[in-house]
């Protein structure tokens, strides 16, 4: 067989001993924390009006971090462990480091086109590049201590973030609001970790994995277990840890809202992931837990779609779609089976593209304006042709429609649940299954109503032409391509998500 | 030539605004569907014009198209009614590049969808098609009731297309066969066909997921209305091409790939089609704008077909799809006149018209043939195709059969020569007088075209027939259980008579 170079190699010649150090396996975080701290540094040097380009200089060093973990050269995409275990290098972690470096540098993209509106864009940036490092560690967490180090670098370099625009109010209310229910979910996720590791005496996942089922009978682990899950739950938004997710997305600056959907969203789900598959597996995969997933599943999807009918603020609405989408998610965990965890992986690929093209939109559009309504996107078909198209096309993709990255992300999910309730017979999946058409169906309104107010409302009274930056058309036009590339020729990154998934069934 | 369906498929030159380009490229993949059409060669094994590049390989699906003796036909028939649309996109005034644009996306999705033989493909062409649906009744529809009927439209259209997905999707899971390919399925169902549980599960999603798009009884209300407010190309090609994607598929996929359900679902088809024929029929009577009155009888016309398909045997099916492709040509037809009509007057309501045959001449007597080839006259290519569907389901369901008939000939004929004699015949109210006919011979094409495919099948069944029956034959060949052995027995017998009667 030929070696593929998106592949993490695992011959044994390359591979690095266990219970060592192996510090050169964490470059790419390292780099990426040093080039935050350096950026920190630029500040003081790089003239004010001359900002922008710190965060495109923050780009192209992240474009370079990119190239050397595709490339088979980097240490960073050796497979192995480090930390005696704690830090592990695998297909699942390379698929979302790669995930996250793309993710930053299109957010980075929009923070360039923000930075007008925000004092001290430089340390702005380095924020954004410090809950990357999180969520690069989180990538790759094989310990509940680094797992819990990894959750709250993320969260509290997002409470900076989602604040930062400090003379707002409602910027200041939505982190205050992120910060209490995100002091909660940590509290359970420590908690949790408490209670397993008081049981079992582990915190590495490959150890309490050979562990875990001498302890299905006892009340304390598997609360533990649950607790980790509530904790992981508030992160991606299920029901019913979701109440801070629209207004989160609707107060905070847009950059730090596109980051949130996108960066953390996944974080959570890569974590997910590792602890249920790698840590916990025959706790997992008993027909109590696959029901608690399926209920959960089922009721965000329907309360994420019911509550976004009826929203006229479009960040709120994308926070409320955002809830929804983490349902749609959900379904492929819940099939507790390899398809479905490649389907999720599948399905965040295309939902990075597709949340932060309409993230861009709304931050070159309504920059000028105090509104966030929907009725601001008026006219934008003749204001801009690009950014109409960029916004519908990332709608349609939301909705799942063909030709684009949602319906074939839905469509493989979907595919997960039938297959989960072939092998099983699980009637449950059944009820999940229409369950999520039915949610399908009725996003499609509010979707389509965006699109609606793009091109055919009548009130559009501003239709001054947009001007556009050469790195926002480009961004836009990387957005764009992402969609359709990921509809399109899904080979690519379903063999990388599934090679992902290999690593989790191990 | 397996280029040229390529070509068909993706109408490439979306970019280009002109009215040409579109009609060209319209043209250019009916005559291609002519030339296949004419080179299809009936009784060949397999698939002909086959083309297949893979997509994904690790979940087995591919482009692959093909075609046989059950879609020729209806690629024909799409690509003449896509060609027709075009030229009577004339009425559309604003926004003209976009409405190009999505014509031409539509009837690369139609067609891509009739021809796929990959189950994967078949769902996303048509979904292909359906989005620019919506899209233009929602832009370019008439009427108050735009927005209503657009959102309903929409809705039971995603819902059915949904359900049908998950049909789709279980279909490929079930099977095993690991492949979305349909022949591949087919073969692997053939040798080891899957439990009667299953096949009961599936069989009613793709049932009623089918159903909601072909506007089965009672999933129909979407339809009139959408076709009432659709600007006309959109509901000639709707209405006669896509909506017959869903009975396709229920031939191409639903009835070999789950014989047993379809034994025993038949007779749920056959008494809602009677919803269908009759209840919808009586619907239309009752009728004053003329769209809404085409709208519910081309519902009721879905009855037959589902008829000939619950029939299960020979001559039902390929009655079913003679039906399908005279049924396009005849809906298309009607609804370019009544656009015409809409264009002109600015109304359709019947009692507000009246007299029109003198000062539209041309399209009066092309709206009268079209009432004609609605009641089922010999001499359209509905009657020959009703006719077969009435002797494959004589012998399964009698009963039914003679509800039918008389529905389909007394209402039939009663809301049709009303339309006539209130829309075409009585005095002329005096603020039609500035009326103009069609004149223009680009603009007398269209009609002139559809009527002339209604008769030349009509006259000449044959050309179709030759073709369908072979792989009808195919599709039933699954001697799973008696009776379907039975059906193919007395199908044979009534053979010659159907070929006696359709050539008389």
């Amino acid at each position: 067989m030929e070696v593929n170079p998106l592949i993490p190699i695992r011959t044994s010649s390359r591979r690095l001993p266990r219970n060592k150090m192996n510090a050169s396996l964490t470059s790419l975080e390292i780099s990426v924390i040093g080039l935050g701290l350096v950026l920190m540094l630029a500040d003081l040097f790089v003239p004010a009006e001359r900002r922008r380009f710190i965060g495109y200089a923050a780009i192209a060093a992240l474009g370079f971090l990119l190239a050397v973990s595709l490339s088979n050269n980097g240490s960073c995409s050796l497979a192995g462990t480090a930390f005696n275990g704690a830090f592990i290098n695998d297909g699942l972690s390379l698929f979302f480091k790669r995930f996250f470096i793309i993710a930053a540098m299109l957010v980075l993209f929009i923070a360039a086109e923000f930075s007008d509106r925000i004092v001290a864009a430089a340390e702005y940036y380095s924020l954004i590049l410090f809950a990357l490092a999180g969520m690069l560690f989180a990538a790759s967490a094989n310990d509940f201590a680094m797992l819990f180090v990894s959750v709250e670098l993320i969260t509290i370099t997002f409470y900076v973030l989602v604040s930062f625009q400090r003379g707002k109010l409602t910027s200041l209310e939505a982190g205050v609001k992120y910060l209490i229910l995100g002091a909660l979910s940590s509290a359970f996720l420590i908690f949790g970790i408490a209670l397993i590791w008081g049981t079992t005496g582990k915190l590495n996942f490959t150890e309490l994995a050979a562990v875990a089922p001498q302890f299905a009978d006892s009340k304390i682990f598997l609360l533990g277990v649950l607790l980790v899950f509530v904790g992981l739950g508030f992160k991606i938004a299920a029901f019913p840890f979701q109440i801070w997710a629209p207004d989160v997305y609707q107060g905070a600056p847009t950059p730090t809202t596109a980051f949130l959907a996108v960066g953390s969203k996944a974080a959570g789900f890569v974590l997910l992931l590792r602890v249920l598959f790698t840590a916990v597996p025959s706790v997992v995969h008993t027909p109590i837990w696959a029901n608690l997933l399926i209920v959960i599943s089922g009721i965000t999807i329907l309360y994420g779609n019911l509550c976004a009918l009826p929203q006229h603020n479009i960040k709120r609405l994308l926070g409320y779609s955002s809830i929804s989408h983490a349902g749609y998610l959900l379904l492929g965990v819940a099939a507790l089976n390899a398809t479905g965890q490649a389907a999720v992986m599948y399905y965040l690929a295309g939902y990075l593209f597709t949340v932060l093209a309409s993230f861009l939109v709304i931050a070159l559009v309504l920059r000028h304006l105090d509104t966030e309504d929907i009725s601001g996107l008026a006219g934008l078909s003749q204001r801009s042709p690009l950014l109409a198209a960029t916004m519908t096309i990332s709608m349609v993709s939301l909705a799942g429609i063909p030709p684009l990255a949602g319906f074939f992300g839905k469509f493989l999910l979907l595919k997960s649940v039938v297959e989960a309730a072939q092998t099983t017979g699980n009637p449950g999946y059944y009820c999940l299954i229409f369950t999520a058409l039915a949610g399908v169906v009725i996003s499609m309104y509010y979707y389509f109503g965006v699109i609606r107010a793009i091109y055919w409302s009548r009130e559009a009274k501003d239709l001054s032409a947009i001007e556009l930056s050469a790195p926002a058309m480009l961004t836009a036009w990387i957005c764009i391509g992402g969609m359709f590339w990921i509809g399109l020729f899904p080979n690519t990154v379903l063999m990388l998500a599934n090679a992902a998934a290999t690593a989790l069934n191990v | 030539m397996l280029a040229a369906l390529a070509l068909i498929v993706v109408p490439r030159n979306y970019r280009v605004p002109i009215r040409a380009i579109a009609v060209l490229a319209t043209l250019i993949s009916a005559g291609l569907a002519v030339k296949m059409f004419c080179q299809f060669v009936p009784r060949a094994a397999g698939f002909q014009f086959e083309q297949q590049i893979p997509w994904v390989e690790s979940l087995g699906i591919s482009y692959h198209v093909g075609v046989d003796g059950l879609n020729v036909g209806l690629i024909l028939m799409g690509a003449i009614v896509a060609f027709a649309a075009a030229l009577c996109s004339f009425e559309i005034q604003s926004r003209e590049k976009e409405f190009y644009i999505l014509l031409l996306v539509m009837t690369g999705g139609i067609l891509g969808a009739f021809a796929s033989l990959d189950l994967f493909f078949f769902y996303f062409l048509h979904e292909f098609a359906l989005i620019p649906t919506f899209i233009m009744i929602g832009i370019w529809g008439r009427g108050e009731k735009k927005n209503y009927a657009t959102f309903q439209i929409t809705m039971y259209l995603s819902v059915g297309a949904l359900i049908a997905l998950i049909g789709l999707i279980a279909l490929y899971v079930y099977s095993g066969a690991k492949t979305f390919d349909i022949p591949k399925i087919i073969e692997h169902v053939k040798a080891s066909p899957l439990s009667a549980g299953d096949q009961n599960f599936i069989f009613p999603l793709l049932l009623f997921g089918f159903g909601i798009l072909v506007s089965l009884w009672p999933f129909h209300s979407w339809a009139p209305l959408g076709y009432g407010v659709a600007p006309s190309p959109t509901a000639m090609l709707h209405a006669g091409v896509l909506k017959k994607f869903g009975l396709y598929g229920l031939i191409r996929i639903a009835l070999p790939m789950l014989p047993q359900a379809a034994q025993s679902w038949a007779n749920v088809i056959a008494w809602l089609c009677v919803g269908n024929i009759l209840y919808v029929g009586w619907v239309a009577m009752r009728q004053k704008n003329l769209n809404l009155l085409i709208g519910n009888s081309s519902v009721a016309h879905m009855g037959f077909i589902f008829l000939g398909i619950a029939s299960l045997n020979v001559i039902g099916i390929s009655g079913a799809v003679f039906i399908m492709i005279a049924h396009g040509f005849l809906a298309a037809l009607t609804f370019a006149l009544s656009g015409y009509i809409y264009q002109q007057t600015g109304t359709l309501q019947i009692n507000e018209l009246g007299g029109l045959c003198r000062k539209l001449p041309f399209i009066g007597t092309a709206l009268l043939m079209a009432a004609m080839a609605g009641c089922g006259l010999p001499g359209f290519a509905n009657f020959a195709g009703e006719v077969s569907v009435f002797f494959g389901a004589w012998t399964t369901f009698p009963a039914i059969t003679v509800i039918a008939l008389w529905g389909a000939l007394v209402i039939g004929g009663i809301y049709m020569t009303r339309a006539i004699r209130n829309v075409l015949h009585g005095p002329l109210p005096e603020k039609w007088n500035s009326l103009t006919d069609a004149t223009h011979v680009w603009r007398k094409l269209p009609y002139a075209l559809l009527l002339a495919s209604l008769l030349l099948f009509g006259f000449w069944p044959r050309l179709l027939t030759e073709k369908i029956n072979p792989d009808a034959e195919k599709i039933l060949a699954q001697p799973t259980t008696e009776t379907a052995s039975h059906g193919g027995e007395s199908a044979h017998s009534h053979q010659n008579l159907l070929t006696s009667a359709a050539t008389k």
